[in-house]
């Protein structure tokens, strides 16, 4: 970190010291407040109160019922993160790899497929059953790889393109695949079995199995929490990896100047179809979960909605701040999940009015987004780059008109 | 696959043969052929759109010529994408400042550096020895960059938005050096400096030739500046190139004087 000054005279004789001094001052607050070990102190903390939470509550309490779903959210919200927030690429079908994620599940985790029979580590009823049935890891592994595929697809077209022209191609592709899954049918595979089950939906989908903790069951939601838990902090892990990385920085890069960028050196298509393949990937594994713990894959699940349902967690949350996007997710989803359907929900009848407060509940989303907008446009946990942009902006202002500084090549040896 | 040997012996970094830029029906670059000698610096001079930041575009690859072709070291670049031409050896800056704003002075440099990394999705998530040795490396050597080019130490963990202009245009440099490349494209470098700053950037501009041994192309309008620095100067004027050679002779070239001043009545 920065040095201490001892010339505190000297610097404020000038409007370009006096600006350098209350910079310093800020970075000091910045670093009083929040120590060096702060986020890795915090991310300790925080993983062990995620372990032992279940623990505070009944096995089936409604609160962790929310808190998986908004776990899973926060899945969905980091990988979003990585293509809006990272590689600025405005993607407005990510519902795309929910759907697809989740029918990575009902196709390789059900019977749905009855005239296969395939299984492969699985255990318990399903190993009877006709049908595919994977192992729920391999269905995970099975789900990101399937996102990463069709994310690559989605991006390809995009490619091309810039800003508000990639939002309408990627949610003309999320309207795509939501169709498919609709009229999917139609789609004869052959032998009777179709591609998908449309508004039916697949159902009794496998739940997972593990050694040990046994067969998942909805009367028991710990299980489920601690697998979801467990997929969010591996996520979470390559994220913030990826973030600090020169993959991460080349996103970055392409996001703030895409011509300077790729004079740089960085390969653009490369670049943002990995940003692509791997925000879906982690959409895919979120979607393949909640598939098995929805018991159902149905079509009317993947809706346009949805997209920008995630897409509010990350803007809320800080575009392109990893934090962010979990505190974003989590948000969100317990406001959806556990908020306003199970403590606010007869609020309107209290102070007698007659609806309930779930039939609002989208007028409630926009309102929060427009508040966020107008009192923390950065997001709730922006972004390091992006706090220290909002004071950069007065540095903008200011060194206009500080002192010219002259060019000179102070450096002693040739490095 | 060409060898050093193969080469000329006038030993030309980059040759352009008859390069020919249309934006529609007009002609940006009008059958431009240069050459550009090892280890020296030479100017690209002329009135404004007279096409000089056109074939920048065009040697760093961000646009594509018409017609014509582009060697480097005897390597055909024309259609090449800007990355691979950038890992090839050649480095830009550029004439408005085109710095990651939300980055710091450092990181922008090590963004530079992209092309000499080797970090895949996977040595990044595990971090092994390898990719943490070359992040060491690169932070390293952005820092000696930065310094090199006279950057103040306690700026260099200030966002790239954050820094004057003068120091933008500094770290600028630093990004396009740590491509470690052959040659250097520095568009209108002394834009906005005093004539102090000018000089002192013309001096470091022999320095780094010497001390990094680089190749300089340089589109320049100050023309103190350019008959101070340059070797060779090529003057272009509506797309076509109108006089070449040593400054002084350059600088007496009726043709040269008419397109500056226009034609004597």
């Amino acid at each position: 970190m920065s040095k201490p000054r001892t010339d505190g005279q000297t610097v404020l004789e000038s409007g370009w010291g006096e600006f350098r001094a209350q910079m310093k001052e800020w970075r000091e607050a910045i670093d009083r407040t929040l120590p060096p070990w702060w986020s890795k102190g915090l991310a300790i903390a925080l993983i062990a109160i995620g372990i032992v939470l279940p623990f505070a509550f009944s096995q089936n309490s409604g609160f962790m019922n929310a808190t998986i779903i908004a776990v899973a959210y926060v899945v969905m919200s980091l990988g979003l993160n990585v293509v809006v927030g990272f590689a600025g690429l405005l993607d407005l079908g990510y519902v795309a790899f929910y759907a697809l994620g989740a029918y990575s599940l009902g196709w390789f985790g059900s019977d749905f497929f009855f005239k296969t029979k395939v299984h492969v580590l699985v255990h318990g009823i399903a190993a009877q059953e006709t049908g595919i049935h994977l192992n729920f890891i391999l269905i995970l592994i099975a789900a990101a790889v399937i996102c990463a595929l069709a994310g690559i697809v989605i991006g390809l077209p995009t490619l091309r393109l810039r800003g508000d022209y990639i939002a309408i191609v990627t949610l003309a592709f999320g309207e795509i695949i939501g169709v498919v899954a609709v009229n999917g049918t139609d789609i004869h595979l052959g032998g009777g079995m179709t591609l998908t089950a449309g508004n039916f939906g697949i159902s009794a989908v496998d739940s997972p199995y593990f050694p040990v903790i046994g067969q998942f069951n909805l009367l028991n939601l710990r299980p489920w929490y601690w697998l979801i838990f467990a997929i969010m902090l591996i996520v979470l892990f390559v994220n913030l990896r990826l973030r600090d990385s020169r993959l991460g920085r080349a996103w970055i890069a392409l996001r703030e100047d895409e011509v300077a960028a790729v004079s740089m050196g960085i390969p653009s298509v490369r670049t943002k179809l990995s940003a692509y393949a791997m925000g879906a990937a982690f959409g895919g594994m979120s979607g393949a979960f909640l598939g098995t713990y929805f018991t159902t894959v149905n079509a009317g699940q993947f809706q346009f909605g949805f997209s920008i349902f995630i897409l509010a967690m990350v803007i809320i949350g800080g575009l392109g701040s990893i934090w962010g996007a979990v505190a974003g997710g989590l948000l969100l989803g317990y406001i959806n999940y556990y908020l306003i359907p199970d403590v606010l929900n007869s609020l309107p009848s209290k102070v007698g009015l007659n609806f309930q407060l779930v039939t609002i509940e989208i007028g409630i989303y926009g309102f929060l987004l427009v508040l966020v907008m107008i009192l923390r446009p950065q997001g709730l946990i922006p972004e390091r780059r992006r706090r220290l942009e909002l004071t950069a902006e007065i540095a903008a202002t200011d060194t206009e008109l500080a002192e010219p500084t002259a060019f000179h090549a102070t450096g002693e040896t040739a490095p | 696959m060409t060898t050093e040997t193969a080469a000329p012996a006038t030993a030309a970094v980059m040759r352009i043969d008859h390069l020919v830029k249309e934006f529609g029906g007009l002609v940006a670059v009008d059958d431009v052929s240069l050459e550009i000698p090892r280890h020296s610096i030479v100017s690209l001079i002329g009135p404004n759109g007279a096409g000089k930041t056109t074939l920048f575009n065009m040697l760093t690859g961000l646009y594509k010529p018409t017609a014509g072709r582009i060697l480097l070291a005897d390597r055909n670049i024309t259609r090449a994408r800007p990355d691979i031409i950038t890992k090839l050896g050649v480095a830009r800056t550029f004439q408005n400042i085109r710095l990651f704003g939300a980055m710091t002075a450092v990181e922008n440099v090590i963004v530079g550096r992209h092309a000499r990394m080797h970090a895949g999705i996977f040595g990044s998530v595990v971090r092994t020895p390898r990719v943490r040795r070359e992040e060491r490396q690169a932070r390293e050597r952005a820092r000696e960059l930065l310094a090199y080019v006279g950057l103040d130490e306690d700026s260099f963990d200030l966002l790239a938005a954050q820094l004057s202009y003068g120091d933008q245009r500094r770290v600028e440099i630093a990004r396009a050096l740590a491509s470690e490349p052959v040659l250097l494209l520095l568009d209108e470098p002394t834009a906005g400096m005093n004539p102090q700053e000018s000089a002192n950037l013309t001096a470091f501009m022999r320095r780094m030739r010497d001390e990094l041994n680089l190749t300089i192309l340089l589109i320049e309008h100050d023309m103190k500046v350019v008959m101070d620095v340059s070797e060779r100067v090529t003057v272009l004027d509506h797309g076509t190139k109108i006089a070449e050679g040593p400054p002084e002779e350059v600088r007496a070239n009726p043709r040269v004087i008419e397109a500056y001043l226009g034609a004597q009545k």
